[in-house]
């Protein structure tokens, strides 16, 4: 019983919650993908962006010696939300469309947007220095522990409080996201243009403002990805600087400019990450009475030590990229 | 009053013009046919119309005002719809969605024109919730065209509509177009099917190398032997 709150503890709860900042990650990726055709490396940063948004919302609040029944990150996340979207098309009218103005390829777009990262990367260390911050400072972080002693486990399963608000918030994001993709005429308009751009065009289809809110959703989610993420771990200016890959990855695993394929590839790739970094000996160990001497489990059974997790999201990536390269979603070959 | 007059359009893509000073007109209860040989110019004086490439001179005239360089989102509101020649359905988007994004200009309700596509494409009601990519060259036609009258047009442009299909659904899409000039839709077109078109085309242009060499009704330009020899094939 307690292998298996074990493994409850560090993969379905780590997985659940490192899947759902993927998911919401990706999804930006993969709609600015689909809609202006250039893998945007700056997201990551954005992501960065918008957390530090929501800290310096919520110590703000804190300050000013307010609290409140929900973390004040998770109060303040709205804001950060509309602060990174607006933040969003500033970054893609000052950097993007002046070179898709220009026929920027693809390629062109990509290295700008490395720039951008650079930028954002200088300009969050140039007010927040290089400082590693929690949300913690200012307020307790509650736990939830579920006692199942009269199951008979000893340890109980953990979630934090930000953790289960998080996963329910991505919940709610990708259902919003569902909705609008499929019900608004907007969204519609959006798929239009990610399908087929000239037709789109040819349609009248309003594409700047197609444009516009491909980066509010992108800006938005990014906010919330970087914010969970700050608050699940801790915050510092590359936050989300190793997370570029694992993103790609999961955007590529569903296929680019889907936005449900981003999505499952978020999942897919957070998973994939924690199980290929749990101790499986503890399922093992059991089993020693059983076992002859050089069949013991020792610890550290992993498939991958924890500081390489990155190679997973890498090596997801390279086999889909030789086996399907479209994605699980089918989506727009390069 | 003509409504699309297209006067002496010299236009291109940005290096040598394509358009050499063509002249275009028809009247709302007309169907316009462009024919003439591969790259005289025929689908490029309807993209100059439509905005998809640069008029240099002359002038587009849609109900007398002057249209030249608008772009398609500006176009589709006043009434002018197109439909090119490929990749002209959103293949992963239903019939249905398909349809709404011909609307997507129009904010009241799109309910009537919906029910009158469907009435005009009855197959197209029975897979309405399908996507548009897994439908036969037939059928994906008339998506492309139901989408372009879903902005309910005053002229509607198709480029090489019969392009691809079998014999059948040739006759099928020429019966809908007359069909869809018959209740008020003027309709410009460029066929390769040339005398099956010119039959029932009450205005005909005969282009080569960008310029008008015939122009007169159908009947006229299959009656010429000049056109019948050298653009129709005998």
């Amino acid at each position: 019983m307690d292998e298996l709150v074990f493994f409850i503890n560090k993969v379905v709860i780590s997985g659940t919650v490192i899947g759902s900042i993927y998911a919401l990650g990706a999804v930006g990726i993969t709609v600015v993908y689909g809609i202006l055709r250039f893998a945007n490396f700056a997201h990551g940063d954005v992501m960065t962006l918008g957390a530090f948004l929501t800290y310096v919302l919520a110590a703000g609040l804190a300050a000013m010696g307010m609290s409140a029944p929900l973390p004040l990150g998770v109060l303040m996340l709205p804001i950060s939300m509309v602060l990174a979207s607006v933040a969003a098309n500033g970054i893609d009218r000052a950097f993007y469309a002046p070179l898709r103005r220009k026929g920027a390829t693809s390629i062109a777009l990509l290295i700008a947007s490395i720039g951008v990262t650079l930028m954002l990367q200088g300009v969050i260390r140039l007010f927040a220095g290089t400082a590693t911050r929690t949300f913690y400072d200012f307020e307790p972080k509650v736990i939830f522990r579920v006692d199942l002693s009269a199951l008979g486990a000893a340890r109980p399963i953990t979630i934090t409080e930000p953790q289960l608000l998080m996963v329910i918030l991505t919940f709610l994001a990708v259902l919003a996201l569902h909705l609008f993709l499929t019900r608004s005429r907007l969204g519609k308009g959006m798929r239009a243009m990610s399908d087929n751009p000239d037709l789109a065009q040819v349609s009248g289809i309003n594409t700047a403002l197609v444009v516009r809110v491909t980066w509010v959703i992108a800006g938005a989610l990014a906010a919330m990805a970087g914010t969970m993420l700050a608050m699940d771990v801790s915050l510092k200016p590359d936050l989300a600087f190793n997370m570029t890959l694992p993103l790609f990855a999961a955007a590529v695993v569903g296929g680019l400019g889907q936005p449900y394929g981003a999505i499952a590839g978020g999942f897919l790739v957070g998973f994939a990450e924690t199980l290929a970094v749990f101790d499986w000996s503890v399922f093992v160990r059991p089993f020693n009475a059983y076992l002859p001497e050089w069949a013991q489990a020792s610890a550290g059974m992993s498939l991958v030590p924890t500081e390489y997790k990155l190679t997973v999201a890498f090596v997801i990536l390279v086999i889909v990229l030789l086996v399907k390269p479209t994605g699980i979603f089918k989506g727009i070959s390069t | 009053m003509p409504v699309i007059d297209v006067k002496n359009v010299i236009g291109g893509y940005g290096g040598a013009p394509i358009l050499n000073g063509v002249n275009v007109a028809i009247e709302q209860s007309d169907i316009g046919v462009i024919v003439g040989p591969n790259g005289a110019g025929k689908s490029t004086t309807l993209k100059a119309i439509f905005g998809l490439l640069k008029v240099s001179s002359g002038q587009v005239l849609f109900n007398g005002h002057d249209i030249a360089n608008s772009l398609p989102d500006k176009l589709v509101p006043l009434g002018l719809s197109f439909v090119p020649q490929e990749k002209n359905v959103f293949v992963s988007m239903t019939v249905q969605e398909n349809l709404e994004m011909g609307a997507f200009i129009r904010r009241d309700d799109i309910g009537d024109t919906l029910a009158s596509v469907y009435d005009m494409f009855p197959p197209l009601k029975e897979k309405r919730k399908q996507p548009a990519g897994e439908l036969s060259g037939g059928q994906r036609q008339m998506v492309a065209m139901g989408r372009a009258l879903m902005s309910q047009p005053k002229l509607l442009m198709l480029d090489e509509p019969s392009a691809g299909l079998s014999p059948r659904y040739v006759i099928e899409i020429f019966e809908t177009i007359v069909r869809v000039n018959k209740a008020g839709v003027a309709i410009l077109m460029v066929e390769q099917n040339a005398r099956q078109a010119l039959t029932f085309a009450s205005k005909g242009f005969v282009l080569a190398n960008g310029q008008n060499r015939f122009t007169g009704t159908g009947a006229e330009l299959i009656a010429d032997p000049e056109v019948a020899r050298s653009f129709l094939g005998g």
